[in-house]
């Protein structure tokens, strides 16, 4: 049994240490916002916090985050950031097909806890590992300047 | 979206009670009380095999009557619009809730969305005559239908109304969700009056709202799939959880078209959490109480496979094959003429100036950021499929056809679509899902791995054209030649439409150069190449035949020392919305100013999908790599049905174009396909995508599609932009290895 704090709840699980988190939390907690692409970090579709920080959950093994806190797209409205990154979300319509949002969303409200007023660069570096196909980057980039003057 | 509703009941009951019918749309009481609307939208493909565009509403539902969209209002005044349309991101779900809500005259958050169940027949989409999202269609179809539906709906609530007050309907105005009395305060809710609205007489004639009067049609209404795709609340296909379900994943044959002979099993069995190995003919599954088990114990397997005939398949043998089919001597039979104006041959050999050029397109893979997936439950007297398709109704066809149960027994739950591209209107995956499935009594989740999702995709041909002009002494095209060379997708995918070799598809455009001379010749070869399945990428025929024909003009107006803006508007027929885009998009990019050593502007215009659209791209190139900085777009879709959606498309679909031109192909390797993931198949990432500016052009002519033009116009305005910033004249697509090799 590992046990995982999620979103503030503890979630005692029988996988085996090396299942990814992200299957972890899709196919046996059952919080399926965070979402698969890729499998080896390329995409970032299944961004989540570990104690605050941006990681790729796919290759990211339970064991790993043993101890740690777990915050996911389910609970980050929750915190001040990840409210303002959603609200601005919504204000420019940032979504189309919206698959890769969450994990756009995790990665921006990482970026902006830790640098609030990030420059265009700052955006380019934190934001590009995660692919939208449907091409919304120019309001995404839009919406984290937005949040971050929110 | 899950869709387990009682519609198909509900239409029965339509006909059941003699509906009453008008023209296109038909009234009556709706199962549980209140008016239900039921709308039949126009069929572009009449069955006839004429792929003419939809001419009315009324023409097509003169033959064989059959509503394939319905609103409901019921006795609390709850709207619900049963749509055929999924919502893939191009913001169908929300634009056509606006076209009801004008002319109901509700708030289109007022409106509630079902969608329909698979129903080929019912579901139709007007244009593509299947049940379909796809083809920039769903506004161009709904247009007009929708609108006349939303006014018969108010003008039936508005008698009910005025009886019921005994004054004259005239007198009576609607207002968000109720109607008012004009000169007394009389006012109702539409929920009170939909039991009686019911039973009053369809009128025969409504009238639409003039556009002047429009208080939502033009606006940038918010989105309504925004909300819960910011929380993680939306629950697409991949996202589905039923019951005792189990997780499936795959291994197919690695080479393309290969058959499994035999796996050894014995060591997955060990892995924890791995339930049953589905042997099919061509693929491997696993079944295990959640993906990274299945995933272990598909690594686990010992998988012994027959390559067969394509074991030795190499680019190179695909392109050859393709060069000789392309060639007037090589080729084994006559290609098919899709036009033939006046006498190319003639004025081509009488032309002072001649020029041929041979450009060529890859496959590419659609790389849905969603990979694919399906859920399904088949038991004894039942299956049910969750998934997210643009093609329901092919869906159920089969699961009938795996499971051999009635299309009644078969239900497919239709979800949000992470990505569709074109990639989610075939489904051999969820073909497959159904086979793995049928072998168990649970419910089972397939889920490809990225790494299969591309390997067995369905691929956008490999396009081999030639063209050809014959120009008179002062630059004038006087002769044009174009012959299209590739697989043929509709002969695949919609058999009845292919017809005399034609494939109308593989020529759109081509068939209609903006530069079209009296001496025309359009030709189509078929050669389909060895092991490749090929299917419909965003933006199809346009996205092909705009990049060859947009990179010939350019090439004529560089070979004849002319600008390249004059020498489109001189060479143009009579096209003002086409003159008008490429002036306003040249004028906003600022085409013929000096720009940096190195940089250089493109242009491209294009009509498809019912809409003009004009690019300038500005880019850099230093060492072999592309910088793109600025896309300025210009469209005239006519009337605009949310601004905001066609800018955002423009831009998604410029982003998703740029992708493939710089980056995209597909290649293949001893059978096998050489790319895996989003390492070996380049996409546009953040600090990659250009600034983009859309600028709309007002206009009152019919909606055109804006989910494709975006994508289909950007390749030729790169290629342009770079031989301008260069000297390189890119005819090979992908960008990066022309780039390299030029």
């Amino acid at each position: 049994m590992i046990t995982l704090n999620v979103n503030g709840k503890d979630h005692a699980l029988d996988v085996t240490e090396d299942t990814p988190i992200l299957w972890a939390l899709r196919d046996v907690i059952g919080l399926t916002g965070t979402k698969f692409g890729c499998g080896k970090a390329l995409c970032g579709a299944c961004t989540i916090h570990l104690d605050g920080q941006a990681t790729r959950s796919c290759i990211t093994p339970v064991s790993l985050a043993t101890g740690k806190k777990i915050t996911t797209i389910e609970s980050i409205g929750d915190t001040d950031v990840g409210k303002r990154v959603q609200q601005a979300w919504l204000a420019l319509d940032v979504v189309q097909c919206g698959y890769c949002q969450s994990g756009q969303i995790m990665s921006a409200s990482a970026l902006l806890a830790q640098t609030p007023n990030p420059t265009d660069e700052e955006i380019d570096n934190a934001m590009s590992g995660n692919i939208c196909r449907c091409g919304t980057y120019p309001r995404i980039k839009a919406a984290i300047k937005n949040a971050a003057k929110a | 979206m899950s869709t387990p509703t009682n519609t198909p009941k509900q239409v029965e009951t339509l006909s059941e009670q003699g509906m009453r019918r008008r023209n296109f749309i038909i009234a009556g009481v709706a199962a549980g009380g209140g008016l239900l609307i039921g709308v039949a939208l126009p069929q572009l493909f009449d069955g006839k095999g004429d792929a003419s565009p939809a001419k009315t509403a009324e023409d097509s539902a003169k033959n064989a009557f059959s509503p394939n969209a319905f609103i409901r209002i019921d006795k609390d005044g709850l709207v619900t619009l049963i749509m055929s349309k999924v919502e893939m991101g191009q913001g169908t779900f929300t634009s056509i809730t606006m076209l009801i809500a004008e002319e109901l005259g509700v708030d289109p958050a007022q409106v509630k969305l079902e969608q329909a169940p698979a129903d080929e027949k019912k579901y139709a989409d007007p244009l593509l005559g299947g049940q379909v999202t796809g083809g920039s269609t769903s506004i161009r179809g709904a247009w007009e239908p929708m609108r006349k539906a939303g006014a018969v709906a108010r003008t039936l609530l508005v008698s009910a109304a005025s009886q019921a007050w005994n004054v004259d309907a005239k007198d009576c105005r609607v207002e968000n969700g109720y109607v008012l009395h004009t000169g007394s305060d009389k006012k109702i809710g539409y929920g009170e009056l939909a039991e009686k609205a019911a039973t009053l007489p369809v009128p025969q004639e409504v009238t639409l709202k003039e556009a002047k009067d429009f208080t939502l049609i033009g606006k940038p209404i918010k989105r309504v799939d925004s909300p819960q795709k910011v929380n993680g609340q939306a629950i697409y296909g991949i996202d589905v959880r039923q019951p005792n379900m189990k997780i499936a994943t795959v291994a197919m044959s690695p080479v393309l078209g290969g058959k499994l002979v035999s796996v050894d099993d014995s060591k997955a069995r060990d892995i924890k959490g791995v339930r049953k190995i589905v042997k099919l003919d061509d693929a491997v599954a696993v079944i295990a109480d959640h993906m990274w088990a299945a995933k272990q114990g598909l690594a686990a397997l010992d998988i012994k496979w027959d390559g067969g005939r394509n074991e030795t398949l190499t680019m190179k043998d695909i392109v050859s094959q393709l060069d000789q089919a392309s060639s007037d001597k090589g080729r084994a039979a006559p290609g098919a003429v899709a036009r033939s104006d006046g006498s190319f041959k003639e004025a081509f050999a009488k032309a002072d100036e001649k020029f041929e050029a041979v450009y060529q397109l890859p496959f590419l893979s659609h790389a849905a950021i969603e990979p694919m997936n399906a859920t399904v439950h088949v038991q004894k007297d039942r299956c049910d499929v969750w998934v997210g398709t643009q093609v329901p109704a092919l869906a159920q066809a089969g699961a009938v056809g795996i499971t051999k149960l009635p299309p009644e027994k078969v239900f497919i739950h239709n979800h949000h679509i992470g990505g569709g591209f074109g990639r989610r209107l075939d489904v051999d995956f969820i073909n497959q899902a159904v086979a793995i499935a049928k072998t168990v009594d649970y419910p089972v989740k397939l889920v490809w791995t990225r790494e299969e999702d591309m390997q067995h995709g369905i691929y956008r041909p490999y396009y081999y054209d030639r063209l050809s002009a014959g120009l008179d002494k002062d630059g004038k095209i006087t002769a044009w030649q174009h012959q299209v060379t590739g697989s043929s997708i509709m002969a695949r995918w919609i058999p009845q439409f292919f017809k005399n070799g034609l494939d109308s598809d593989a020529v759109e455009v081509a068939k209609e150069p903006l530069y079209a001379p009296a001496n025309i010749f359009v030709e189509y070869i078929r050669q389909e190449p060895p092991g490749m399945v090929t299917g419909w990428w965003r933006g199809v025929g346009a996205t092909h035949n705009t990049f060859m024909v947009e990179s010939f003009i350019d090439e004529l107006a560089h070979k004849v020392g002319k600008d390249p803006l004059q020498y489109r508007l001189a060479s143009m027929g009579d096209s003002p919305r086409a003159r008008h885009v490429l002036e306003v998009a040249a004028k906003q990019a600022g085409w013929g100013q000096p720009l940096p050593k190195g940089s250089g502007r493109g242009l491209s215009v294009q009509y498809a999908f019912g809409t003009y659209v004009a690019q300038v791209a500005e880019l850099e190139v230093k060492e072999d790599e592309v910088k793109v900085k600025r896309v300025v777009c210009v469209v005239d879709c006519g009337m605009v049905v949310n601004p905001d959606h066609v800018r955002a498309q423009m831009e998604g679909g410029i982003n998703f174009g740029i992708s493939g031109a710089l980056w995209g192909e597909i290649t293949v390797n001893n059978g096998k396909v050489e790319q895996s993931n989003f390492d070996s198949y380049r996409v546009m990432r953040m600090r990659e995508a250009p600034v983009i500016e859309v600028h709309l052009v007002q206009s009152t002519e019919a909606p055109g599609g804006i989910g494709e033009p975006g994508t289909a116009a950007i390749a030729p305005a790169l290629t342009n932009a770079i031989f301008a910033a260069t000297g390189k004249r890119i005819r090979q697509l992908p960008i990066k290895n022309s780039l390299v090799a030029a």
